[in-house]
């Protein structure tokens, strides 16, 4: 089965679920007075739910019956021959940024990300990448915290004080 | 009108509007250059820069003159690397790219600023004279008709999405609707579809969402394929000559004057936008063209250049109508506006015209401006600002993804965004690859509140769907919406049988 309808399958059962808690679950909570209004909190997610519902099933059986598919822009079927594992390592990377940016403070962990990015990539002017990546964290910092005005912590937890 | 347009002189014309103008046609000319980077991508990453400023005009003239500047980006990218930045500039690369490679770099990209520039100023002109006849027309609708409208705007946008995705696109519609309903709504004060989850009471985050959509997966896409961000020959040291003749002016006069007209009333249109206004252009022109100019297309032809040029410029300035006069984004990039009008506590529709003049008038001004500032300011720094692409991706990736989770975090100043954003972008990435179009997601996502609230009103006067069949422009245009979906389908089916 091809990926379009995998998840198509997918989002079907987020539908179904969807579909059933706006059906069975949430008219449970509404207060009485509420009840007499022609519009409800699950109305709209109904509509939706089966409009979900209908066009998933439209995609996984393929009712549209069109032979004609746009060319994806990755050919799937020859995935390893593209950068998989820099893309990869570059979203854990992400993952990394996103928990360390509180503890470890803007500058540290910006600079930390671009030069681990770089380096992901293939990058070994090490000089380079940590001039710019310093640069880089630096002027941003300066821009949003002092300019923009939206407080952004520029060290770790440990050298911020109170 | 002459007073309004006045009002729009006025608050375009201060020290700081003129900043913005011309900063944003430098930093979307800049970013717009790089190859994959479309103008979704840049205006989803500047947002919450626009959003800090607060005032609503500077913010949205800074943010359409970052989109016509991406524009113009993707128009260079073409012309010297044949790599578009973005899909409405791919018909110009068909003749700009034979130029650049015949010496001719530095003429294809002054016809493309010109024809950029007159097809914006034709636009914003015909902007003038029909948005507000429209937005007069929209204030006679009550809370049913502007329902029926959103649902129509969201089937043409499916409708568009081509043979055999118009079920993926109203799939990805939905998606976008039931996103829409998870956290506290404005309508019921109760918090739905929340897991109890305290991140989602307020809902998923707007700008979280199009960069999830739009830069994450892009920036993955070029880290998976490197030829999607190459630089390719050096042509840029070869922009010498800026210079096009009289008589190259006299042939191209007419195209661009037919073409804006045309890619207005495309742009007009939710869901055709600046990628079919170029395509069409750039196909009426070869066809109409004489016997021997025919064979020039895709060979370096001046009009090749010109009429995709002026059409896509127009339609973007086309694609406003819809947003300024009714509040219904008809293209990605207009429903990020949209998005970031109402993070700025703007309306837009048709009251907007008459409670907020100052902003209405001014985004048309600005446009005339920012084609202004592309056209003289822009086009002589063209060979210095190509030098961007020199710039190795080992280096702009990183940026690239930097900014993106900047966007996410400056919005929210929460660490948790950053993970959702992640989580959206691979998901975002997975429906890419089995060609989703994402676009109508994010329109779902933002009509969502919108539909649901004039639904709701509808429901409440008519104390049911009674308002369907009471009111006959309801019914007409929900009938309209059906067919849009609905014909494509049949005339696929007869067409095989």
């Amino acid at each position: 089965m091809a990926l379009d309808r995998w998840i198509a399958l997918a989002l079907f059962f987020v539908c179904v679920l969807y579909g059933y808690s706006a059906y069975f679950l949430m008219d449970d909570l509404l207060p009485p007075i509420m009840r007499r209004s022609p519009i409800w909190p699950s109305s709209f997610p109904k509509v939706l739910a089966v409009g979900g519902v209908l066009m998933s099933l439209s995609v996984l059986f393929n009712l549209e019956r069109s032979s004609e598919q746009p060319q994806s822009d990755i050919n799937l079927s020859r995935l390893w021959e593209y950068n998989v594992g820099q893309a990869v390592l570059l979203l854990g990377l992400m993952v990394v940024y996103a928990i360390l940016l509180r503890p470890f403070g803007f500058l540290g962990s910006t600079f930390l990300f671009l030069v681990g990015g770089s380096l992901i990539l293939g990058e070994r002017r090490f000089g380079l990448m940590a001039l710019v990546s310093a640069i880089a964290a630096g002027t941003v910092w300066y821009l949003v915290d002092a300019v923009l005005g939206i407080f952004l912590s520029p060290f770790p937890f440990f050298l911020m004080g109170s | 009108m002459l007073e309004g347009l006045l009002t729009g002189l006025a608050t375009a014309f201060t020290f700081t509007n003129i900043l913005m103008v011309i900063g944003g046609c430098l930093i979307g000319t800049f970013i717009g250059m790089l190859p994959g980077l479309g103008p979704m991508s840049i205006i989803a990453i500047m947002i919450p820069i626009a959003i800090t400023i607060g005032d609503p005009s500077a913010a949205l003239i800074l943010l359409a003159g970052v989109y016509y500047g991406a524009v113009f980006g993707g128009s260079t990218s073409s012309i010297l690397i044949n790599a578009p930045g973005v899909a409405s500039t791919v018909a110009t690369s068909f003749d700009g790219y034979p130029m650049a490679r015949a010496g001719k770099a530095g003429k294809a990209l002054t016809i493309a600023a010109i024809a950029s520039f007159s097809g914006g100023t034709i636009g914003a002109i015909l902007l003038m004279i029909f948005a507000p006849a429209l937005a007069s027309v929209a204030l006679l609708f009550h809370s049913s008709e502007y329902f029926a409208l959103m649902v129509v705007g969201l089937s043409a946008i499916a409708a568009f999405a081509g043979t055999g995705q118009v079920s993926k696109a109203l799939l990805m519609t939905f998606l976008g609707l039931i996103m829409a309903t998870v956290g506290e709504g404005v309508l019921f004060n109760s918090a739905r579809f929340t897991m109890g989850v305290m991140e989602l009471q307020s809902g998923f985050g707007f700008v979280t969402l199009a960069m999830a959509m739009f830069a994450l997966p892009e920036a993955i896409y070029l880290v998976l394929d490197p030829t999607r961000s190459k630089t390719g020959d050096d042509n840029s040291g070869e922009i010498k000559d800026l210079r096009i003749s009289r008589d190259e002016a006299r042939k191209i006069a007419p195209v661009i004057g037919r073409q804006s007209l045309q890619g207005f009333f495309i742009g007009v249109l939710p869901g055709a936008g600046a990628t079919i206004a170029s395509f069409l252009g750039y196909a009426v022109e070869r066809n109409i063209a004489p016997k021997h100019e025919q064979d020039e297309f895709g060979k370096g032809a001046i009009k090749g250049i010109a009429a995709p040029e002026s059409a896509n410029n127009a339609a973007c300035t086309g694609s406003f109508v819809p947003l300024l006069t009714l509040g219904i984004p008809g293209s990605g990039t207009t429903a990020i506006l949209l998005g970031a009008l109402i993070a700025l506590n703007v309306s837009p529709g048709p009251r907007l015209m008459i409670d907020e003049p100052q902003i209405f008038w001014a985004v048309i001004v600005s446009m005339y401006l920012g084609n202004l500032v592309l056209l003289i300011l822009n086009l002589p720094l063209i060979p210095y600002i190509a030098k961007v692409l020199a710039v190795p991706r080992n280096f702009l990736i990183p940026f690239i993804l930097f900014f993106t989770l900047m966007g996410a975090y400056i919005g929210q100043n929460n660490a948790a965004e950053l993970l959702i954003l992640i989580g959206f972008g691979i998901g975002a990435t997975l429906l890419r690859f089995a060609n989703y179009p994402l676009a109508p997601l994010l329109i779902g996502f933002i009509l969502g509140p919108l539909l649901e609230n004039n639904f709701a009103r509808a429901m409440q006067l008519y104390d049911g769907v009674g308002f369907i069949w009471e009111r006959p422009m309801t019914l007409g245009l929900l009938i309209f919406a059906a067919l849009l979906i609905v014909l494509p389908s049949v005339r696929n089916r007869k067409a095989k049988t």
